[in-house]
């Protein structure tokens, strides 16, 4: 390959050839972070979870909020990724690649929060030995499983050609990169099979993704308790996941714009785009939420009505009215015009809408738990160091995965950005003319040689 | 077969926790202490809950309703709870991963957790009843272990387990006689012929999780005549 190609995309492979003392930095403190995490682990499995603020009735706490919470942001990435390879919106190519990494990073920790959450984890594997179909934590193992093998393939497959661009120039790693690459030479042939998995990828992580997260909603409305047991839970569920999923890819490419100055790849014009996603999410979010809490309302069953008002003005007010502020009125306020200032506006709106969601999360798991139907002693939870120390950890463990990826592999896709220079723009001019009257119909995709390297089944 | 059951009369109840203190006793349920029990993690399979109105309080004993369609079982993912045969509703503490799915699905909060290992190696145990390792869920098991044993002693003995030989702790500690245990399914034991009173009723019965727990209402004389 030609080496103008190499400087033209110098800005992509600068974060893995050059290690700055930012990075030590920053991957220590996210070390001390982590150790401060399994040291609160290591007391919570010698003691027993009673070093948490976990108590009867609220047998739920941090871990549930955690992993709900964890599992929705996982949502974005690939789905996302997904949806617009397959609608072909052109102003993918620099940020699927990273997208898609927040969902694999971030699966293990959510399904982590599970293990963390168990009493006796030393008898994990009984959910395989004695699995019991009926209950819905299987439903979620299995949908958890295979989002994670789906996510995991789908970063991959779009990484070869990279990793063999990385293999074939001078430099460290020469060894892992060999392995990963796959024998990727760049031949016609490849890039057709590779393109034809990616679509088929992209098809089939779509279903799988929308199965994740309502199977996890699944484990509160499949009770009998009030304001867990509701119908619209699922879709609740996944619009709420979206949600916060698209404030995360957001907040990524800010600070990966920054640090590694990809300014020139990630433009106001992506955090704009983004950011109508995100006022959409915020708006359907908002549908969802006031549909569900009206009908319990209008329903005013006095079981509902405790959490309800135990929410709206009980103890929990804080949370909730937190989350009404964090997930609607800030982004409503930033997004509406994104005339000017589109990535701090886009930002500042992600960054409420992330910690409105775990807000969002909170507020489910634990009103409910706390506002038993009998009589029963109540205590408020509260969460002590250890809740705090694993969460803290489990944020830094993500972004220590993120930051290591980052150093590995190319966090934007450079043979994709290639392929949009090279034979987008044609095919997105031709595209066009296409959709305009007075033209006969193209022909269709793969016929005549090598076209865009989507073959997807699916067009805008 | 068999199906086991209690009814409680409410009218009878005197709050004095007998029953509370038998089920501790017979089962070996630990005592957490004062700062665990402040906490809110108090083990209490039989538990006396109070409700405070203007004019009275109420007392509720309250046991593992033993449901015939137990919300709990329903989302165990590794069996570890299940109705057996008999209708009662078990818990396999050596297979309990500590979810504490069933606690959060019960809407009775008849299940409890171990948050620390709370039982000690301590004499005066009862042999019958496997001790609680930390982490895993416990709750009320009717006694089983005494069915276990009488219906083996009826056995040795060539004969049909009668009437009255398999009671719970706390039926035979009331001091008030409000707890009365037995067959449901035998029309002529007292506590079937209880469980037809009108004043019977199961407590959340809109739920439908059909418990074998029956209460008997107070009366409206307040409790003097």
């Amino acid at each position: 390959m030609p080496d103008a190609t190499f400087e033209q995309d110098a800005a992509l492979f600068a974060p893995i050839e050059r290690t700055g003392r930012a990075f030590y930095w920053t991957v220590g403190a996210l070390l001390l972070l982590i150790l401060w995490g399994a040291i609160a682990y290591w007391v919570q499995f010698d003691e027993g979870l009673g070093v948490t603020g976990l108590h009867q009735p609220v047998s739920w706490g941090f871990y549930v909020t955690n992993f709900v919470f964890f599992i929705g942001i996982s949502h974005a990435g690939t789905l996302i990724s997904a949806i617009l390879r397959l609608s072909k919106a052109e102003w993918r190519r620099p940020i699927t690649r990273m997208a898609e990494v927040i969902t694999v990073m971030v699966l293990f920790i959510g399904a982590a929060q599970i293990l963390v959450d168990l009493g006796r984890p030393d008898r994990m594997l009984n959910i395989i030995r004695y699995g019991r179909y009926q209950s819905p934590l299987l439903w979620d193992a299995t949908s958890i499983s295979a989002y994670l093998t789906a996510s995991t393939l789908y970063l991959y497959l779009p990484l070869i050609p990279d990793v063999a661009i990385l293999r074939d120039r001078p430099g460290k790693r020469r060894l892992l990169y060999t392995v990963l690459a796959l024998g990727w030479r760049g031949t016609e042939r490849q890039q057709e099979v590779l393109n034809r998995a990616i679509a088929i990828m992209a098809v089939l992580v779509i279903p799988i993704a929308v199965s994740v997260h309502t199977v996890v909603s699944f484990v509160f409305s499949m009770t009998i308790q009030p304001m867990w047991h509701s119908t619209i839970f699922g879709p609740y569920f996944v619009a709420g996941a979206i949600f916060s999923g698209i404030a995360a890819i957001i907040v990524a490419m800010a600070i990966i714009r920054r640090v590694y100055h990809l300014q020139d790849y990630l433009k106001p014009i992506h955090f704009r785009y983004l950011g109508h996603l995100l006022l959409v999410m915020t708006l359907l979010w908002f549908y969802l939420t006031f549909t569900e809490y009206l009908t319990g309302f209008y329903g005013n069953e006095p079981e509902e009505m405790k959490v309800f008002w135990s929410k709206f003005t009980g103890p929990f007010w804080p949370f909730f009215w937190g989350m009404v502020l964090f997930n609607l009125v800030v982004p409503l306020a930033c997004l509406v015009r994104l005339g000017h200032h589109a990535v701090g506006r886009t930002v500042t709106a992600s960054v409420s809408v992330v910690i409105g969601m775990w807000l969002e999360r909170f507020n489910i798991v634990v009103p409910t738990l706390s506002n038993p139907r009998l009589p029963f002693p109540e205590g408020q939870y509260w969460p002590t160091w250890i809740e705090g120390a694993e969460t803290a950890g489990s944020f830094a463990l993500f972004i220590l995965f993120y930051v290591l990826f980052v150093k590995l592999f190319p966090i934007i896709s450079i043979w994709e950005i290639r392929e949009g220079r090279e034979t987008g723009l044609k095919e997105v001019e031709e595209r066009l003319l296409s959709y305009l009257p007075g033209r006969s119909a193209p022909a269709p995709p793969g016929v005549g040689g090598r076209e865009g390297h989507e073959r997807a089944p699916i067009r805008l | 077969m068999a199906r086991w059951g209690m009814v409680i009369d409410l009218d009878r109840c005197t709050g004095c926790q007998a029953c509370v203190m038998a089920c501790k006793a017979e089962n070996n349920v630990p005592a957490v202490g004062a700062r665990e029990a402040s906490r809110g993690r108090t083990i209490s399979w039989m538990q006396v809950l109070t409700e405070e109105t203007e004019e009275r309080l109420r007392f509720l004993p309250r046991p593992c309703l033993q449901c015939d369609d137990p919300p709990c079982t329903k989302v165990c993912p590794v069996y570890a709870t299940y109705r057996n045969p008999e209708g009662i509703i078990a818990q396999i503490y050596a297979r309990c991963i500590g979810c504490r799915f069933c606690m959060a699905a019960c809407p009775y909060n008849a299940k409890y957790f171990n948050w620390y290992r709370y039982q000690k190696e301590a004499p005066g145990q009862n042999p019958d009843v496997s001790v609680r390792t930390k982490g895993v869920v416990e709750k009320c098991t009717f006694c089983h272990h005494r069915l276990q044993k009488a219906r083996e002693r009826a056995g040795v003995e060539k004969r049909e387990l009668g009437p009255g030989e398999y009671v719970t702790a706390c039926a035979e500690a009331c001091p008030a006689r409000a707890i009365v245990f037995g067959d449901l399914s035998d029309p002529r034991s007292e506590v079937a012929r209880l469980a037809r009173s009108p004043r019977a009723f199961r407590l959340l019965e809109e739920l439908g999780t059909k418990p074998k727990v029956v209460y008997l209402a107070e009366r409206e004389s307040d409790g003097r005549a």
